[in-house]
């Protein structure tokens, strides 16, 4: 297959990215030769097999969920860059009025 | 004798004769960087300060004669988190990024004795083959200076390379530690994954990561491992079987071993034939110890980049959603709304190759390209893992060349993204495979080094370690120095 701008702009919308103007023509172009590589494994028959999602063929085995004290909480804020009584402050979710919608 | 010609061993040895002091080897590690580095560029970050007290306060105590690595140095990959020291995984999104703990490795380095002078460059996120995709600085190849060091751990092996550490550590995910270890002609393990907990390692590609190090020698090497590895509570995939002594038996040779040559591995028409050529050789050094070679097929092996690249970028879309400018990292400025600030700082903050992967990924995981890109790969993943258990039925391990080509000039394909990818066509599946593999200098092509990689079975990395050493032990390729061609 290949892709177009529609296609990347709808792909950015969902990584939460975007492209300026001027660039998406060329990053498209990019993007649709790589997928194209990608795809070269259409010529391989996977009928049947099944797929490896995990680096490990160990087994994972859970520890106990315990409390434990591991962090101080106004270490864990140190990188926060606005912060406000012990919360995140960050811009309004809702439509605060001020916009005039 | 310069102090850093020394191997880890010798200058343990030295330490605890009263030869030296950690202090003298600290301070001759900077000497060495501040010599060297406007050539190499391959710090971010020097923590000269901690570094000098740290060996001070070891010498007072007096060296534990037991504890080989104890107030010895080493360089640490920038993406692997250091309590109080920015760690930046060379993104401008973690530009003043400090964290609050130490990555698991670093806890453990610190136990061994270690000091960590500082923290090296790498492509953004780790995502590249030749550190051109840092945000903040490229660096050179400590043979040919016009030549790119490899990557994505391109900082982890110059410094080491350029005599700056006797080691380093890096990560590997689809060749991020072989790769620039066979650039730049020293020695560089990717473990089994789950033998080195990850806990602490910026995530890029979760069921493919793995930390690993980079030293001169092989017993260098597995010294190192020695004190990185074992399971970790903090890491569900890490190992919990016991870890060996990887030095153990590394002098018992390779007689009566047999060496499976994948033949899908040697491109024999290759540009440069001087990479198939020295392996060639390689083997024939093998032979003479006693080894026996044995061709094998690796029939799937082709399909490795392709696969390669839909479960690593689709991993790493799912795992670089954490940044979003909110609780750490780059926040985009004169933003209205949350969905603006979450948009405007990814697209601000991540650099050009970090969101060409996670496009790539969050097209392959979404509706209707998930059967054909994220389950194929996945399936295709499980031949090329069952490629590798049908020839460790046959052979003891794999050896085969680490890249098609020696390093390449800086410039050379950061232009083409799809040309870098294409790169990673040896390193690859062992990743997917999990299995481990280090790269060994075994050669010279166009007078830059050449790497060979030995491959194991999983949780094998004895044998690699004992084969790798044989080989040194008749040759003298890591014992040739840098020439920093076209320094100042």
């Amino acid at each position: 297959m290949s892709i177009n701008e529609e296609t990347v702009k709808h792909v950015a919308k969902l990584a939460k990215l975007e492209f300026q103007e001027e660039t998406i023509h060329g990053f498209t172009k990019e993007l649709d030769q790589i997928i194209q590589m990608v795809e070269q494994l259409e010529d391989l028959d996977t009928t049947g097999v099944e797929g490896t999602y995990h680096g490990i063929t160990h087994h994972s085995v859970l520890r106990k969920d315990e409390a434990k004290k591991e962090f101080e909480r106004d270490d864990l804020f140190a990188n926060v860059k606005t912060k406000q009584d012990g919360f995140i402050k960050v811009p309004a979710i809702m439509d605060n009025g001020e916009s005039g919608a | 004798m310069n102090i850093l010609d020394h191997t880890l061993e010798e200058l343990h040895e030295k330490l605890v004769n009263g030869d030296l002091t950690s202090l003298q080897v600290i301070e001759a590690v900077y000497k060495r960087i501040e010599e060297t580095e406007a050539n190499i560029g391959a710090f971010l970050a020097l923590s000269k300060e901690e570094a000098l007290s740290q060996a001070r306060a070891m010498d007072e105590a007096g060296i534990d004669p037991k504890n080989i690595l104890s107030g010895l140095p080493i360089g640490i990959k920038d993406n692997i988190v250091t309590k109080g020291v920015t760690t930046t995984a060379a993104s401008k999104m973690l530009e003043d990024f400090v964290p609050v703990y130490n990555a698991t490795v670093v806890e453990k380095l610190t136990e061994a004795g270690m000091i960590s002078v500082g923290k090296l460059n790498l492509d953004e996120f780790a995502m590249g083959g030749s550190t051109e995709n840092s945000a903040f600085k490229i660096t050179r190849n400590p043979w040919d200076l016009s030549k790119v060091p490899g990557g994505s751990s391109g900082g982890s092996a110059a410094a080491v390379a350029a005599g700056q550490v006797p080691a380093s550590l890096g990560s590997d995910t689809g060749g991020s530690i072989r790769e620039p270890a066979a650039f730049t002609g020293i020695v560089g393990m990717k473990p089994t994954y789950g033998r080195v907990s990850r806990y602490g390692l910026i995530a890029f590609g979760s069921s493919l990561d793995q930390i690993g190090p980079f030293t001169r020698t092989v017993k260098d090497n597995a010294l190192v491992l020695n004190a990185i590895s074992g399971h970790d509570r903090r890491d569900s995939t890490s190992y919990e079987g016991a870890t060996p002594d990887f030095t153990q038996g590394i002098e018992e040779g390779v007689k009566g071993m047999r060496i499976g040559v994948p033949k899908e591995y040697f491109h024999e028409e290759a540009k440069e034939k001087g990479v198939v050529e020295s392996v060639r050789a390689a083997l024939k050094k093998y032979e003479e110890l006693g080894a026996e070679i044995v061709e094998v097929s690796l029939p799937h092996s082709k399909y490795g980049i392709p696969a390669y690249y839909i479960i690593a970028s689709s991993e790493a879309s799912s795992n670089l959603q954490r940044f979003d400018g909110i609780r750490y990292g780059y926040r985009a400025k004169e933003v209205n709304s949350l969905e603006e600030l979450y948009v405007k700082s990814r697209s601000e903050g991540f650099g050009l190759e970090v969101k060409r992967r996670i496009m790539l990924g969050t097209f392959s995981l979404s509706a209707g390209f998930y059967d054909a890109h994220f389950k194929k790969a996945a399936q295709a993943r499980t031949l090329i893992r069952q490629d590798f258990e049908k020839a460790f039925e046959k052979v003891d391990f794999l050896v085969a060349p680490t890249t098609t080509t020696t390093a390449f000039e800086l410039g050379g394909k950061i232009e083409d993204p799809l040309e870098m990818y294409l790169a990673d066509i040896l390193t690859v599946p062992v990743n997917l495979a999990g299995v481990p593999a280090v790269s060994i200098p075994c050669g010279f092509s166009n007078d830059m080094p050449v790497g060979m990689q030995l491959i194991g079975k999983h949780f094998d990395e004895q044998t690699l370690y004992r084969a790798a050493y044989a080989f040194e032990q008749v040759t003298d390729f890591h014992k040739q120095k840098p020439l920093f061609k076209g320094g100042k």
